[in-house]
């Protein structure tokens, strides 16, 4: 950020008396700097606010001529499945999680009326932290490369592991996880899983997380239409369609997961 | 021997019989849960002790001036006893061996086993008891068990406070205990909701649990166990390894109103540090990440269902004050403190529990009232090296738990005003440190007199003073226990450190060293009865009043259980009631006004002359004014309080002095009846289910408790529906202080409840 502001005070940026409008939380923290540094003064938004305010106006546009949003038809199988065009014309009311670094989720009921129902920590950046930390990645597409050629069955506890098959009582099925990373309570496990394995299961549970407590939410507050947006989701297919897998599975086809293409 | 091999099968310990498998003998029903480390193994039996018994004489052509009131005979009973110990997995071979050896019953054909190392141990367990493994499903019995532990045990449930002295605090026992919710962490999260006794259903669940935390603890700072990852995440700093709320704003994100310091990213940080991280701040990183997701989740089902108690359980709580802490704070944090984490002293036995009452569905167990025996039950988190590092010695890594099956049903009296609110207990020790440190220091100096005395109640025994030594050690040990962890069995209270002594003398075979003081004691009140009753009768009536109710707190005066006054009448035998009546001091105006009363309902204290000088001319006078009495004595003996089967002969004997008791008595409009307790402190939410269906029928509408024990460490503060009087005498000095008077002050609150 410095660099950048030092670059901006280089090229007279201040001369261009625009208002330059900011948003996010590096807005407020480094408001100041781009007074001092850049003698550039910076208008506030909320980033939620905007988030939303961006969501309804780049669906409304389209994308080239196609739908901005989509789901996923067949997620799991590899041969069928597909992008979806999604119409969002009547919005309301829309379940919107942000996945960045970490995660927040917002009820939105009309274009002036929404409110943040919860977030949670466990998000893009634990996803990516993780990843560096356990397999000594330092980019977010090399740990999403990693994790593409991972198998994560070798690292989490699935409930076939521990009942042989489903757990029926439960409805659970025998390829559900148990335990995230839970295989790695013992020391040969860890021996014998690759880092690929590692980033993959990282990426399950993070995903799989989200997933949960966004279908919890929807259930809350009575919203069947989920739209999952940020940069988490860049380029990150895997996720998604886990996503729009686990939604449709858990909620017994009730609920549906959206994306757009520009998230 | 102790020869520990790493990771094997231990064979050579060597069990005390007395101490950790008792009772096996007999043994049936058996039932265990195998986890991953733990062994948690239940068995019920039939345990025989002493117990002293009252009987009348037969008085054709005896000497009956100088015969004893009645004939007290020592005899054997058996007792149910459900027997629950937890051990490492490390030691089964050499525990199932020993119960094979000491198991002599042979009707038992089958074990109900649950939890996943039923399946890995069926073959040893099936080889080495001779007994067929009948498998139960986990949640199934964690649920039966939890149900029963909730029912029966007081001061099970506990929620976690920050900044407090004791950082439990115990809960009341709600009477109606569904629906709830149940959060077991274990490698995995499973979240159930139980309406009924059967009704139950899994309602969500999460992958991300305690074999996440151990899982992903391992790799990151290659740690292998379980509690030393704990021990780095109590030491580290998140803050280096997250991101915060104020890393990404510069401060809080005020719109929203979240803090500063706020997690926005839980290892957020690590994607733009260049150093590396300490073991201690990513393990507490990775307890925070777990400990808010799993809160966060059980909030949104808990918001769903409408529920605003959890109780959570399995080995990631288990015995760990930093899991239960960071629980408690997310659960607040995410419901905004309308839902209370709760966590169950017991936790690790719920799936042994519910597997022996799967197997024992024949007895119906839920049918009894059961108690929990502290003399044999382990305290809370014996065997946990953060709260206990000291307890290394071989017989901390066994814990057990208790519970004696008791004669009768116990329910709550009627007239409680809200039985959901009720605390029996008027100081809280587990919270009051003076106050703990005094009463625990208090009945330390008591305990050569008891063991004394108790030795002494049985002279033609000729193992008394061995069982009193016994007697002494166990229960100076439990002494210590308590005051390194005030919060062992629940609430510590004066109850349960009388009730702890109750328990460890009836273990040693003491079941009332007063028994033959309090024989002495009713005859003599008995010879000055009548001549008691004249003089009273002669009393103009409101002098009566005045008289009665002197007499009734002089009477209390006679209680051996308080030093002050043991100390006095071991010194001075001639101290009768006309002494102790001038000896009290400050004595308040009483004059029951107002039209008689319907029935009263009285709970009375000692033998000897406070219910026979004090108590009946109280009652008789009540008898008089039309007033309908039932007096309420205790199941059992304690101290020298009356036990419902003397006040059966004693009244008999007053009867055939005194024609108003006599017709009473054939008219029923006096009745005898049991509390259901042996304690010489009152649980008005445990009391015998025949005195609460007749309180209700009689439309009793006046209760009078007597005695420190019953109206003063417990019941002073007690709100019920009905006019109520709480009589007491204070004969502890220190207690006279706190309470704002002088030793032997009295104490008389009558209180009528506002409309």
């Amino acid at each position: 950020m410095p660099a950048f502001i030092q670059m901006g005070s280089e090229k007279h940026f201040s001369s261009l008396h625009t208002t330059l409008c900011a948003t996010g939380g590096g807005a407020y923290k480094f408001e100041q700097d781009f007074r001092t540094m850049g003698d550039l003064q910076l208008c506030k938004l909320d980033e939620l606010d905007c988030l939303i305010k961006g969501v309804l106006y780049i669906d409304s546009v389209g994308f080239n001529g196609h739908s901005e949003c989509y789901y996923f038809e067949n997620p799991t199988d590899a041969e069928r499945c597909q992008k979806l065009p999604f119409n969002l014309e009547n919005p309301y009311p829309l379940l919107l999680v942000n996945i960045g670094s970490g995660v927040s989720i917002l009820a939105v009921y009309s274009k002036e009326n929404y409110k943040r129902v919860t977030g949670t920590s466990l998000g893009g950046g634990t996803f990516f932290g993780l990843c560096c930390l356990l397999t000594g990645c330092s980019t977010f597409e090399e740990a999403l490369e990693m994790a593409s050629h991972g198998d994560s069955t070798k690292v989490d506890k699935l409930v076939r592991d521990i009942y042989g098959g489903d757990y029926e009582r439960f409805g659970l099925p025998g390829w559900a996880v148990a335990s995230s990373f839970g295989n790695m309570m013992s020391k040969e496990k860890r021996e014998s899983v690759s880092k690929e394995d590692l980033a993959k299961a990282t990426l399950i549970t993070i995903t799989n997380n989200i997933g949960s407590i966004a279908r919890m939410c929807a259930l809350n507050e009575n919203i069947n239409r989920v739209v999952f947006v940020g940069n988490f989701l860049r380029i990150n297919t895997i996720s998604m369609r886990l996503l729009a897998y686990a939604l449709d599975y858990w909620s017994k086809g009730q609920l549906k997961a959206l994306f757009l293409e520009h998230e | 021997a102790f020869c520990g091999g790493h990771g094997s099968l231990d064979k050579s310990i060597t069990l005390p019989p007395d101490e950790i498998f008792r009772n096996l003998e007999n043994a049936k029903r058996f039932a265990i849960d195998i986890g991953g480390s733990l062994t948690k193994l239940a068995y019920y039996s039939t345990v025989q002790h002493k117990v002293a018994r009252v009987r009348s004489f037969d008085h054709s052509g005896k000497d009956i001036e100088n015969e004893p009131l009645y004939e007290i005979s020592v005899q054997e009973e058996i007792t149910a006893r459900l027997h629950f110990i937890k051990f490492e997995n490390t030691y089964i071979e050499t525990c199932l061996d020993f119960i094979k050896d000491h198991l002599v019953n042979t009707e038992t054909k089958v074990i109900k086993a649950t939890g996943g190392g039923a399946y890995k141990f069926k073959d040893l367990i099936e080889k080495k008891l001779g007994l067929k493994v009948d498998k139960e499903d986990v949640m199934t019995c964690l649920i039966k068990g939890c149900n029963f532990v909730l029912r029966n045990i007081p001061h099970e449930v506990f929620a976690y406070q920050k900044d407090s002295d004791t950082e439990f605090r115990f809960q009341t026992n709600h009477p109606n205990i569904f629906p709830y919710l149940l959060v077991n962490i274990g490698s995995g999260v499973s979240i159930v909701k139980v309406e009924t006794e059967d009704k139950f259903e899994w309602i969500g669940g999460s992958s991300i649990g305690g074999g996440t935390f151990w899982g992903l603890g391992a790799l990151l700072t290659k740690t292998k166990k379980f509690d030393e990852l704990l021990q780095l995440a109590s030491k580290g700093q998140h803050t280096n390894v997250d991101m915060l709320v104020k890393d990404v704003y510069g401060g809080a994100y005020q719109t929203l109103g979240l803090s500063g310091n706020l997690i926005a990213s839980s290892f957020g940080k690590s994607t733009t540090a260049d150093k590396e991280f300490s073991k201690e701040d990513m393990a507490k990183s990775l307890l925070h990440m777990i400990s808010n997701d799993i809160g966060q989740l059980a909030c949104l089902h808990a918001k769903l269902h409408n529920l605003d108690k959890i109780y959570f359980g399995g080995f990631f709580i288990r015995g760990h004050p930093v899991t239960m802490r960071t629980i408690t704070y997310s659960i607040n944090f995410f419901s905004k403190g309308e839902v209370q984490a709760l966590f169950l002293r017991h936790e690790g036995y719920l799936g042994a529990i519910g597997a022996f009452l799967k197997g024992a569905e024949q007895d119906n167990p839920n049918q009894y009232s059961w108690g929990e025996n502290y003399a044999g039950s382990s305290g809370l988190m014996s065997t946990s090296p953060d709260v206990y590092p000291m307890q290394r010695t071989r017989s901390g890594t066994f814990d057990m738990l208790e519970m004696d099956r008791l004669e009768r049903p116990l329910v709550n009296l009627p007239l409680l005003k809200d039985p959901s609110a009720y605390i029996p207990d008027t100081v809280d020790l587990t919270d009051d440190a003076m106050a703990r440190k005094y009463w625990l220091t208090c009945f330390e100096e008591a305990l050569d007199g008891v063991a004394k005395r108790a030795a002494a109640s049985q002279p033609d025994s000729v193992d008394a003073l061995e069982r009193a030594e016994k007697f002494r050690q166990k229960y100076w040990n439990k002494l210590q226990t308590l005051r390194q962890q005030p919060f062992a069995y629940g609430t510590l209270t004066v109850r349960s450190l009388l009730d702890t002594r109750e328990h460890c003398l009836n273990e040693f075979n003491f079941p009332d060293p007063y028994s033959k003081v309090k024989q002495k004691e009713n005859g003599i009140a008995l010879k000055c009865f009548q001549s008691v009753i004249e003089s009273l009768d002669s009393l103009g009536w409101e002098e009566r009043q005045f008289a009665l109710v002197k007499g009734l707190l002089a009477g209390n005066v006679f209680d051996w259980g308080a030093k002050a006054v043991s100390d006095v009448l071991e010194s001075e035998p001639q101290f009768g009631f006309e002494e102790a009546k001038s000896k009290l001091q400050g004595i308040g105006r009483s004059v029951v006004e107002g039209p008689p009363h319907k029935c009263a309902l009285i709970f009375a204290d000692n033998s000897g002359i406070d219910i026979i000088l004090g108590v009946f001319p109280f009652v008789r006078e009540l008898l008089s004014r039309g007033t309908e009495v039932i007096l309420a004595c205790n199941s059992g003996p304690a101290l020298n309080d009356v036990t419902y089967s003397e006040s059966l002969i004693v009244t008999e004997r007053i009867a055939a002095m005194d024609p108003v008791i006599q017709s009473a008595l054939r008219e029923e409009k006096l009745l005898l009846v049991q509390t259901g307790s042996s304690s010489p402190c009152l649980d008005l939410s445990r009391l015998d289910k025949g005195l609460a269906v007749l309180v209700r029928e009689r439309k009793t509408d006046l209760v009078i408790i007597e005695g420190m024990g019953r109206a003063i460490h417990t019941n002073y503060y007690a709100a019920l529906k009905c006019e109520s009087l709480k009589l007491a005498v204070i004969k502890n000095s220190w207690l006279a202080d706190r309470l704002g008077g002088k030793i032997f002050s009295v104490i008389f609150k009558y209180e009528v409840p506002c409309k």
